[in-house]
């Protein structure tokens, strides 16, 4: 029996598992895919928003602001990428400046530091490559940017150093209260009890809420395209870059990733598939006519690939926070959507607590706060490099050359507790194949490494999973 | 530091030309620097024939091909290094490369050639929708995957992109026992040599489907389909065209982009027809002493040439080197186009400098019938050869010689110029 099991290892999930393992608890959370940060976690904008947008008084405003504050202390204890580089909101014509205005006001209530509206002169001293049609912004600095793989991974490698388990490739069926109390989890692999729940399930969240309680909530797959844009596109904005917001969401934006790429998106389309991350012809073309509008030339012949995630859009456009009242023991991360990512880190904390309270939880004496992430060599000095590539030389073996990813990452991504087992997890973990050949050269290099790692035969390695294989056999005289 | 006269970044057939040519040259000092396990690059995977027509006289495969080359190589006691990534070179010719052996080292060159070739047009790149599921390849990854490494990618195939390897690995996958349902070309004529269609899709029954495009990819894990639709003339899906074709493999032979991440970051400045370097007669870059050849200065059809232009440049090289690095200086005359061609590999020439002969190398913008490519030295027409097919997915040359030039003292106009008889 366990403490708590937590069902989705996402960003939510992971941020929760984190924050209860500073406590004395049994803890498990559950994944259906064959890695963390899988689903809605892995395909959005990778931003630490502000916090000027949710609507004052909201579950949203409150853990966003705090999330936010929160991440510089958290990307040091856990060694995430974040940067804090500033956002723009962009008003293209006097008839939307009171909408600006109101976001602003609406900033400030919410307690978001240093809010400034500004002008064209000064919009264009911070981003010479904004269009010449720009009227006002509102220039956020606080906002920032994050890789949301390394975020929930990191989240959840501490979690696991603290004692939580991860059970990956494991489904949840169906979830029922037991006749002595707590509840029982039936996944694809056995019947697991626990005394609490956590429901982090993203766009499946309602419908295991619904499985425990009377009172139905309804979640809506919102889905975004995005396009990526190669490194040699860097220079195009500097900042996290928005119009005034329409109703389906923030609209389309343009940011730096935090590791130099540039993102594009995303668009807002409801659908019933919730497994529907396919792009379209429309939804690419859409965001590209729109961020067109935003900078003077959107060079979308650097685009390098393009992708759509789903957002856990709940009907009441709220996040769904806590103890499910008809069903005592079931805590819900439910409709966790915009501004999901930045308020993770605050809804984590806040539902461990909840925990804590309820099941009366000791704080742990060992609990260790920091994690190390994966060494990359690019940020060591030359002697400090050759150093390590004598000692372990596969430090010195180029694997990606686009992204110049070493054999030795590779290794650690895989090697680390929770590490990858596919392509899509080395990429996620050290972005092998994530650049501008988009893993042509180096796929299958890693399949080679991965497998040999693994001590598995090559075709049995996945692009992520499932029925995901890279190869389907043998050519005839090979042998 | 170490020191080389000439280094050489990337030991494929335009690497292993240019050492050859440079040492032949009189300059001994040579590095070749190789990322790949092996020398000869991407020819170890290509193992059809059809190579060394042009250079040898007879028939060879890729691996063979290169062979030749490496054997040349390893007779002259070239220097190089294998599973080594250049990671830098300054404007003052420090090359930074990394490798297990060596770790993280500088190496001074008097002479750079760049020959890195070229990648794939990825997925992304051509930002084609649907989901993304394993099975869409690019074909030169499923090449190296059957031919290098022995494993199949897929069953049952769908190509899009009629590019060289494209067709060739629809070949390649037929003889593998794999089904391949057709090659779907954007443009309405293939992008590859004609000789490959013929031997690759005509002799197999492969339907080569001109003025069509993937414009959706299913399955979530694997692929289980892609859509096809003819476009119109504006390269836009016709709405109504759609069909299904059920396959798990998407190989995409879309187009080849020269490499040239390590020469924009160094400043050498890249020519927006071909992506490749700004090259003058002896195929210099604009920064002195760094020279270029091969698929990373333009994509071309046949190894041979690639051979041909990188001997050129190591000769240029070795003379760069011998000189003591003299600045190319008098006059330099851009290379203008007319009525077809899009651009020319070299783009400038210092009539001073051309030697016994100059192969000026272009491609065409669309396919042309019966016209003559004509080469004017100011007035003059100093070349007029007639052509009866000329098409983008065929590299054309034309030849010109120091006779020509010698006649123009005062010259101030070169023109390539595709005219009608």
């Amino acid at each position: 029996m366990y403490d708590v099991i937590i069902v989705g290892g996402g960003v939510i999930g992971c941020a929760v598992a984190r924050y209860l393992s500073r406590y004395q608890a049994r803890v498990c959370v559950i994944e259906r895919e064959e890695d963390v940060c899988a689903g809605t976690s892995k395909a959005n904008s990778g931003l630490i928003h502000a916090g000027f947008d949710a609507p004052h008084g909201s579950l949203m405003a409150q853990y966003n602001v705090e999330g936010s504050k929160m991440m510089p202390e958290l990307a040091k204890e856990l060694d995430i990428p974040f940067r804090r580089n500033g956002a723009l909101v962009l008003c293209l014509n006097e008839e939307d400046k009171p909408r600006l205005e109101a976001l602003y006001e609406n900033g400030v209530k919410n307690g978001v530091e240093g809010l400034e509206l500004i002008g064209p002169d000064r919009i264009h001293e911070l981003e010479p490559n904004i269009t010449d049609d720009v009227v006002a912004a509102l220039y956020a600095p606080t906002a920032g940017v994050v890789c949301p793989f390394i975020m929930t991974i990191a989240l959840a490698e501490n979690a696991n150093a603290n004692g939580v388990e991860f059970k990956r490739n494991t489904e949840v069926k169906a979830i029922f209260p037991r006749a002595e109390g707590g509840w029982a989890v039936q996944t694809a692999n056995g019947v697991l009890d626990a005394k609490c729940l956590v429901n982090a399930a993203g766009v499946y969240s309602d419908v295991f809420h619904n499985m425990v309680s009377s009172k139905k909530i309804h979640i809506t797959p919102r889905r975004g395209d995005y396009c990526l844009l190669d490194h040699a596109a860097a220079d195009l904005v500097e900042r996290t870059v928005f119009q005034v917001p329409g109703k389906l969401g923030k609209g389309v934006l343009i940011t730096p990733t935090v590791h130099g790429n540039i993102i594009v998106g995303p668009t807002a389309v409801s659908i019933e598939d919730r497994e529907g991350v396919n792009t379209t012809a429309a939804g690419l073309s859409e965001l590209l006519s729109k961020a067109g509008t935003t900078v003077k030339q959107l060079p979308t012949n650097q685009i390098i690939t393009s992708f759509a995630g789903l957002r856990a859009h709940e009907d009441g456009h709220e996040f769904m926070i806590g103890e499910v009242e008809d069903a005592p023991g079931f805590f819900n991360c439910a409709g966790i959507e915009s501004p999901g990512l930045s308020s993770a880190p605050a809804i984590g904390k806040a539902v461990a607590e909840l925990l804590r309270d309820k099941l009366e939880l000791e704080e742990r004496s060992d609990f260790i706060p920091t994690r190390k992430g994966i060494l990359d060599p690019k940020t060591l000095s030359r002697e400090e490099r050759n150093a390590l590539i004598k000692e372990q030389p596969a430090y010195g073996q180029i694997i990606c050359r686009c992204e110049n990813v070493t054999e030795g990452e590779i290794i650690d991504a895989i090697r680390r507790p929770l590490g990858a087992r596919s392509l899509d997890g080395v990429k996620r973990r050290v972005r092998a194949g994530m650049g501008r050949c988009q893993s042509g050269f180096c796929s299958p290099r890693v399949i080679e490494i991965l497998a040999r790692e693994l001590g598995v035969d090559q075709s049995e390695i996945t692009k992520s999973g499932g029925k995901s294989k890279y190869i389907v056999g043998t050519t005839k005289n090979r042998y | 530091m170490k020191q080389y006269d000439i280094v050489i970044i990337g030991g494929g057939p335009a690497g292993l030309a240019a050492a050859v040519a440079a040492y032949d040259a009189g300059v001994t000092g040579i590095l070749i620097l190789e990322r790949d396990k092996e020398l000869g690059g991407i020819l170890n995977q290509c193992i059809h024939n059809g190579f060394g027509l042009h250079t040898f006289k007879e028939e060879l495969t890729g691996p063979e091909y290169a062979q030749r080359f490496a054997d040349k190589v390893r007779e002259r006691d070239i220097e190089y290094k294998l599973n080594t990534m250049v990671l830098e070179i300054s404007r003052d010719k420090v090359v930074t490369a990394v490798n297990r052996e060596d770790g993280l080292v500088d190496i001074q060159a008097k002479a750079v050639i760049l020959t890195m070739g070229c990648r794939e047009r990825s997925r992304g790149a051509l930002n084609i929708p649907g989901f993304r599921p394993a099975g869409v390849y690019s074909a030169g990854t499923a090449q190296q995957l059957v031919n290098i490494e022995g494993y199949l990618p897929g069953r049952e195939v769908v190509i899009l992109g009629s590019g060289d390897i494209g067709l060739i690995m629809a070949r390649r996958m037929t003889l593998e026992g794999a089904k391949v349902k057709a090659v779907a070309e954007l443009m309405p004529y293939s992008g590859g040599l004609k000789r490959n269609i013929v031997q690759c899709l005509d002799d197999f029954g492969i339907p080569l489907l001109l003025s069509h495009t993937v414009v959706d990819i299913h399955g979530k894990e694997r692929v289980t389909g892609v859509t096809i639709a003819e476009v119109d003339d504006n390269l836009k899906p016709i709405p109504g065209t759609e069909e299904f074709y059920s396959c798990d493999t998407l190989l995409l032979s879309c187009g080849l982009l020269p490499e040239n991440e390590l020469s924009r970051a160094m400043g050498v400045e890249i020519n927006r027809a071909t992506n490749g370097p700004v090259v003058n007669e002896s195929l210099e870059t604009s920064i002195p002493g760094v020279f270029a050849a091969g698929n990373v200065l333009h994509v071309h059809d046949l190894v041979d040439y690639v051979s041909e232009e990188a001997g050129a440049a190591g000769r240029a090289a070795a003379e760069y080197v011998r000189s003591g690095g003299q600045e190319s200086g008098g006059q330099e005359i851009s290379v203008n186009v007319e009525g077809g061609p899009r651009y020319t590999v070299p783009c400038t020439i210092h009539p001073h400098k051309v030697g016994e002969t100059l192969t000026l190398r272009f491609r065409v913008g669309s396919v042309m019938k019966d016209r003559f490519v004509s080469v004017y030295l100011d007035d003059e027409r100093v070349t007029h050869r007639k052509r009866q097919v000329m098409a983008p997915g065929e590299m054309e040359e034309v030849k010109l010689t120091r006779a020509m030039f010698d006649k123009h003292p005062d010259l101030r106009h070169i023109t390539l110029r595709v005219e009608e008889a």
